[in-house]
């Protein structure tokens, strides 16, 4: 790792003023991307300022019939959360799988959102269900919030608050994990509600996206075989070494019906 | 340079460290506790775990300054007294180790499943040990060790 400074700043607000006064400070959550990105000498920033402990980012609470959820509260609370199990427990499942028991104690829901890797398993979630990403300046839909590769609508110095997620009458998520690293290869969020259904997918792209024909289809007939015979193109997705475009689009399909499957039985 | 303060196995430490500093570095280079392993270096193999603040977390992608007021405990903080912690003693019963080297690792981890799941099943214990590589032993006489330590912590809390 280049050399870096490391401050704590104890709030939100001094947090923000910190990043505006210094483009190349970074903020820190859990530091499960980011210090291993570090090691790499893929990012050189002058100064981390750690955000993972503040309180106005640790929340965990019900709110307007959804749960809204801090940003710094790690993949670890989510899974063990009885909140979370009993209203979203799609959501808890999917915080139970991501990387291993001792990355979910540190790694952060809102870092995990903000960096916008495209195999990961958040963006699917928020994505699926429809949420509200909260910073520390605006509300922002969802469906505007991830625009790419790594690339989010997220300003300069802006900071990821917390997520607002509207629950759902039934959620499931269903993941092809790469062996190693249990990043998704293709995921896919199913949310259920009470006028239409919703499907998102991660890891088969460059960023999370909605399969809308999949949505359509099963918000006539929630059921798997309405969405068996129907294929996501496969041009635009995601070809390396572990899985060709032409894999991921049948992955699609089959981790579609298997989160349709689940989410009836849940 | 910044100082840093946590409480490690009961003692409270402190010591002037950079921002980049991990508290794996900490724990071994400054304080000499050098039961705590670096294995892969990249977050994976789960030899490097410490707990902090009573859960499981890889020191090798965890900075010192995070650690700040923490309490951490590593391998060499498990055993009381000259008593081994049960979980220790389990592995060596068990023989749930070869080289050994993945071993502290595997032992911190077993502490934090059994502290929030006393009686887990034999999925469960290798669902829990997917972070932890071993490349000697194939696991088993590991998840053996763990059931049995499971089963004596039960036994000791009921007694």
């Amino acid at each position: 790792m280049y050399a870096f400074d490391y401050r704590r700043p104890s709030s939100l607000a001094e947090a923000a003023a910190l990043l505006r006064q210094d483009p190349e400070a970074k903020l820190l959550a859990g530091g499960h991307t980011l210090i291993p990105t570090l090691k790499q000498r893929l990012a050189r920033p002058s100064v981390l300022l750690d955000i993972g402990h503040l309180a106005e980012l640790r929340g965990l609470r019900e709110e307007n019939g959804g749960l809204a959820i801090g940003a710094a509260v790690r993949h670890g609370e989510v899974a063990a959360s009885d909140l979370v199990r009993r209203t979203i427990p799609a959501l808890a499942a999917l915080a139970s799988h991501i990387g291993d028991p001792a990355v979910r104690n540190r790694g952060t829901m809102g870092g995990s959102i903000a960096n916008a890797d495209p195999a990961a398993d958040w963006p699917a979630a928020v994505v699926g269900c429809g949420a509200i990403l909260r910073t520390d300046r605006r509300e922002i839909a969802a469906d505007d919030f991830f625009r790419g590769l790594f690339e989010t609508a997220l300003e300069e110095g802006e900071i990821l608050r917390e997520v607002w997620f509207p629950r759902p009458e039934r959620a499931a998520y269903a993941k092809f994990p790469n062996p190693a690293s249990r990043y998704a290869i293709v995921g896919v969020f199913v949310a259920k509600f009470a006028d239409r259904v919703r499907v998102a997918v991660t890891g088969a792209a460059p960023a999370v996206f909605r399969a809308t024909e999949m949505e359509e289809a099963l918000t006539r007939d929630f059921r798997p075989e309405a969405i068996a015979g129907i294929r996501v193109p496969e041009d635009g997705l995601n070809s390396d070494l572990h899985a060709s475009a032409e894999y991921r689009s049948h992955l699609v399909t089959v981790m579609a019906r298997r989160a349709v499957e689940q989410a009836r039985a849940s | 340079m910044p100082q840093v303060r946590m409480v490690v196995n009961g003692r409270e430490v402190a010591g002037e460290v950079e921002g980049r500093t991990l508290l794996v570095e900490f724990l071994r280079e400054r304080l000499g506790l050098t039961g705590t392993h670096v294995g892969c270096d990249t977050s994976q193999c789960g030899c490097c775990l410490v707990l902090v603040d009573g859960v499981s977390v890889k020191s090798c992608t965890t900075l010192a300054l995070q650690c700040e007021g923490a309490n951490v405990t590593t391998i060499e903080g498990l055993a009381s007294d000259g008593e081994l912690h049960p979980v220790q003693r389990a592995f060596h019963e068990h023989h749930g180790l070869q080289c050994g080297f993945c071993t502290p690792g595997m032992v911190i981890s077993a502490v934090d499943l059994l502290s929030r799941n006393p009686d887990p099943t034999e999925a469960e214990v290798r669902s829990w040990l997917e972070g932890n590589f071993c490349r000697c032993t194939g696991y088993h006489n590991i998840v053996k060790a763990v059931l049995a330590a499971a089963a004596e912590l039960r036994q000791q809390k009921a007694a």
